[in-house]
């Protein structure tokens, strides 16, 4: 056993290594992997037309969430509704057939456990710290949140993690992001993570997995840590991790599939091994000041076009970069954005809180804190909260969050991924802005001609009470 | 998988730049649960521009293309793979190659070759009227012109192409080493080595 001081990461990778190839390529264990309807179809077909089973479907959890729509699944008498989309209608029906045939537990569209696959992992204990997690979405990374090495595949690999529950893999670099100080009152998680990714950029952590360190993550929630680990892959990163702690095993702790008795004893101790050694080298070390970071919004096309809410639409001259000017160029004209326009003055018509970045139960009550008697504005068209689980709904409701929602004038919608990338029928009218607490604002990434600004669930709903983007601070005090 | 050795036939002079995974196959095909296909799907806007290559009689069940630079470049849909093949195409020849694209290239049994812009311009001349001809053994290229190109491929990828053998497949002989794996974990990380799911 070697001696030398070792990351997070490292750990993790060497407690799952099967084999090692000449060229440095690893077979690498996969310990959960969460499957759901649009990326499985082709791999289920594969495995079947080679006659191959599923190597552990008990490490398998299967859920439906990208094409569900938002609306009541159910009519007056509890008959389930069908669903008019007939693609999405076909997706769905694959993977409620692919499941049971392959032996994978399968959440259907209509149990209160359904949500979407990141947030249900961690709240049914599903996904654990120092496990290897892999689905075919590239927002896994989120479940680093709980110190578990977790990254998005393609369907190849879904059909290769199914076959054979390993994946063949080079280690990546391994970079720290530091943030250490006091976050300032209504400096978000998010505003965390977006700020990150406007500092290292969208390429920054290409090559890299991220490990969040410092004292503002370790004071962070998990749900938090869930939120700023979900965009490492905004940031370029395959995966991003925060050491599991003693905030993470309470947690976890008497979660569904969480280990229990013994097997949790021995779990805990093995955790707490997991934590980086003092010494142990980074290959990048970025460090940020907590004070630095305000609540943050995008103006553009791209994660890293982020800006503090005090600030202004930017000027494409305002880039060193040859290429990024033009980018930004290019990205303004989608935006329907003037450069020197300050932030607040840009009018929203559509407000989002949902998808996997920010639909937890935390984040629902940050937005309701903002929504309690107040009232969205006029010109906002369209607004829902989308809860991310059936069970984040049930306990959203019974602390009558769903009232001031809906008082305020907004949506309260049933569980999925909905408006995050507009594949059910939540979408953002062309030409039309969104405040999104959702994680890419990526050209028609809402619907076709969609405009996105990123921000936070408190940012949005303070966006809902005054129809433009908005410094919650000042709306709140 | 297929094994091919060979690759021989009309290849389709597209010659495109930097052409993205969405030119191959646009989004809204996306949301299909098979394979099979997407080939109608393919090159969808391309093929509506007048004159395009793809709706010439000539290149009717085409198995090469020939494209510029940086050829499947953009998100890394696999279903730009699965398109080609369903088109009919088993080798793409450009100057160079996105990695994604390649991978998932390599991964459904698509052979990318990857050569100097000059001879690529010589072969999409070729094209025109005239077969092509891809051996991997040798990994070369030759036309009825005598033009004869070498290519570079990853040894191992030339391994499973000539073979058939898939990764799915080449990972399950390995099984045994997974089995000693799961048998160590265990032992050692049992509350990783199952889920405790009270929940059935
Ligand atoms: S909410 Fe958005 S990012 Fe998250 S899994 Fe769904 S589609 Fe992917």
């Amino acid at each position: 056993m070697t001696t030398k001081p070792r990351t997070l990461y490292q750990k993790i990778w060497d407690a799952h290594v099967v084999d090692t190839r000449a060229d440095g390529t690893c077979l690498i264990y996969i310990d959960r992997h969460l499957v759901h309807e649009v990326t499985s179809p082709q791999a289920f077909e594969s495995l079947r037309a080679a006659g191959r089973p599923v190597r552990r479907p008990d490490l398998t959890l299967a859920v439906p969430d990208h094409n569900l729509p938002t609306t009541a699944r159910k009519d007056a008498e509890g008959n389930i509704l069908p669903i008019a989309d007939s693609e999405s209608a076909t997706q769905l029906a694959a993977l409620r057939r692919n499941a049971p045939e392959f032996g994978i537990r399968y959440i259907d569209s209509v149990d209160v456990e359904q949500g979407i696959v990141h947030v249900i992992g961690p709240e049914q204990g599903f996904s654990l710290p120092g496990a290897t997690i892999v689905c075919g979405d590239s927002h896994t990374a989120c479940h680093g949140g709980l110190g578990a090495l977790a990254f998005g595949i393609g369907t190849s690999e879904v059909e290769h993690v199914l076959a054979t529950q390993t994946l063949l893999l080079k280690q990546s670099k391994s970079m720290e992001v530091r943030v250490e100080g006091k976050l300032g009152p209504w400096v978000t998680p998010k505003d965390v993570i977006l700020h990150i990714i406007g500092v290292i950029g969208t390429a920054g952590g290409t090559g890299y997995v991220i490990e969040y360190r410092g004292n503002v993550f370790e004071e962070m929630s998990v749900e938090g840590r869930l939120t700023v680990c979900n965009m490492s892959i905004e940031g370029g990163a395959r995966a991003g991790l925060v050491a599991p702690d003693e905030t993470t095993f309470e947690y976890l702790k008497g979660r569904p599939y969480t280990p229990v008795g013994e097997d949790w004893d021995k779990a805990v101790a093995w955790w707490k091994s997991l934590a980086t050694d003092a010494g142990a080298k980074f290959d990048k070390s970025i460090s940020i000041r907590a004070e630095d970071i305000q609540p943050t919004v995008t103006w553009g096309t791209s994660p890293e076009d982020t800006a503090p809410i005090g600030g202004a639409v930017p000027a494409p001259e305002d880039f060193a970069d040859a290429s990024k000017r033009e980018a930004v160029k290019v990205s303004l004209d989608y935006m329907g954005l003037t450069p020197g326009t300050r932030l607040t003055d840009v009018e929203v018509e559509n407000v989002f809180i949902g998808s996997c970045t920010n639909s937890r139960i935390e984040d629902i009550r940050a937005a309701c804190e903002v929504l309690r008697g107040r009232h969205k504005a006029d010109n906002v068209k369209w607004a829902i909260v989308v809860p991310g689980s059936g069970l984040v709904k049930a306990q959203a409701e019974a602390e009558g969050l769903d009232k001031i929602v809906i008082e305020a004038g907004l949506e309260w919608r049933e569980p999925g991924c909905s408006a995050c990338l507009a594949m059910n029928p939540d979408k953002v009218p062309p030409g039309e802005r969104c405040a999104s607490t959702s994680n890419r604002n990526f050209t028609g990434r809402q619907g076709p001609g969609s405009r996105t600004h990123l921000m936070s669930p408190a940012m949005a709903a303070a966006a809902a009470v005054t129809g433009r983007l908005t410094d919650v601070r000042e709306l709140v005090g | 998988m297929e094994p091919i050795s060979h690759v021989a036939g009309r290849a389709i002079p597209f010659g495109r730049k930097n052409v993205d995974t969405d030119v191959i196959i646009p989004a809204h095909w996306l949301k299909t649960i098979t394979r099979e296909g997407l080939g109608k799907g393919a090159f969808e806007a391309v093929r509506k521009e007048p004159g395009n290559v793809f709706t010439d009689p000539e290149c009717a069940g085409a198995p090469i293309l020939i494209a510029g630079d940086n050829f499947g470049c953009g998100s890394s849909r696999e279903h730009a793979a699965w398109a080609l093949l369903d088109m009919g195409i088993t080798c793409v020849i450009a100057p160079s190659f996105s990695d994604i694209f390649s991978g998932n290239a390599f991964k459904n049994g698509i052979l990318t070759v990857a050569l100097p812009q000059e001879a690529v311009d010589r072969l999409m001349e070729v094209a025109k009227t005239d077969p092509i001809d891809i051996d991997l053994e040798t990994q070369s290229v030759t036309t009825p012109f005598q033009d004869r190109f070498t290519f570079e491929i990853d040894a191992f990828r030339k391994h499973c192409l000539l073979e058939g053998l898939d990764e799915v497949g080449l990972t399950m002989a390995q099984g045994d080493a997974i089995s000693t794996h799961e048998a160590h974990a265990r032992k050692e990380l049992p509350f990783l080595a199952r889920t405790f799911a009270s929940v059935d």
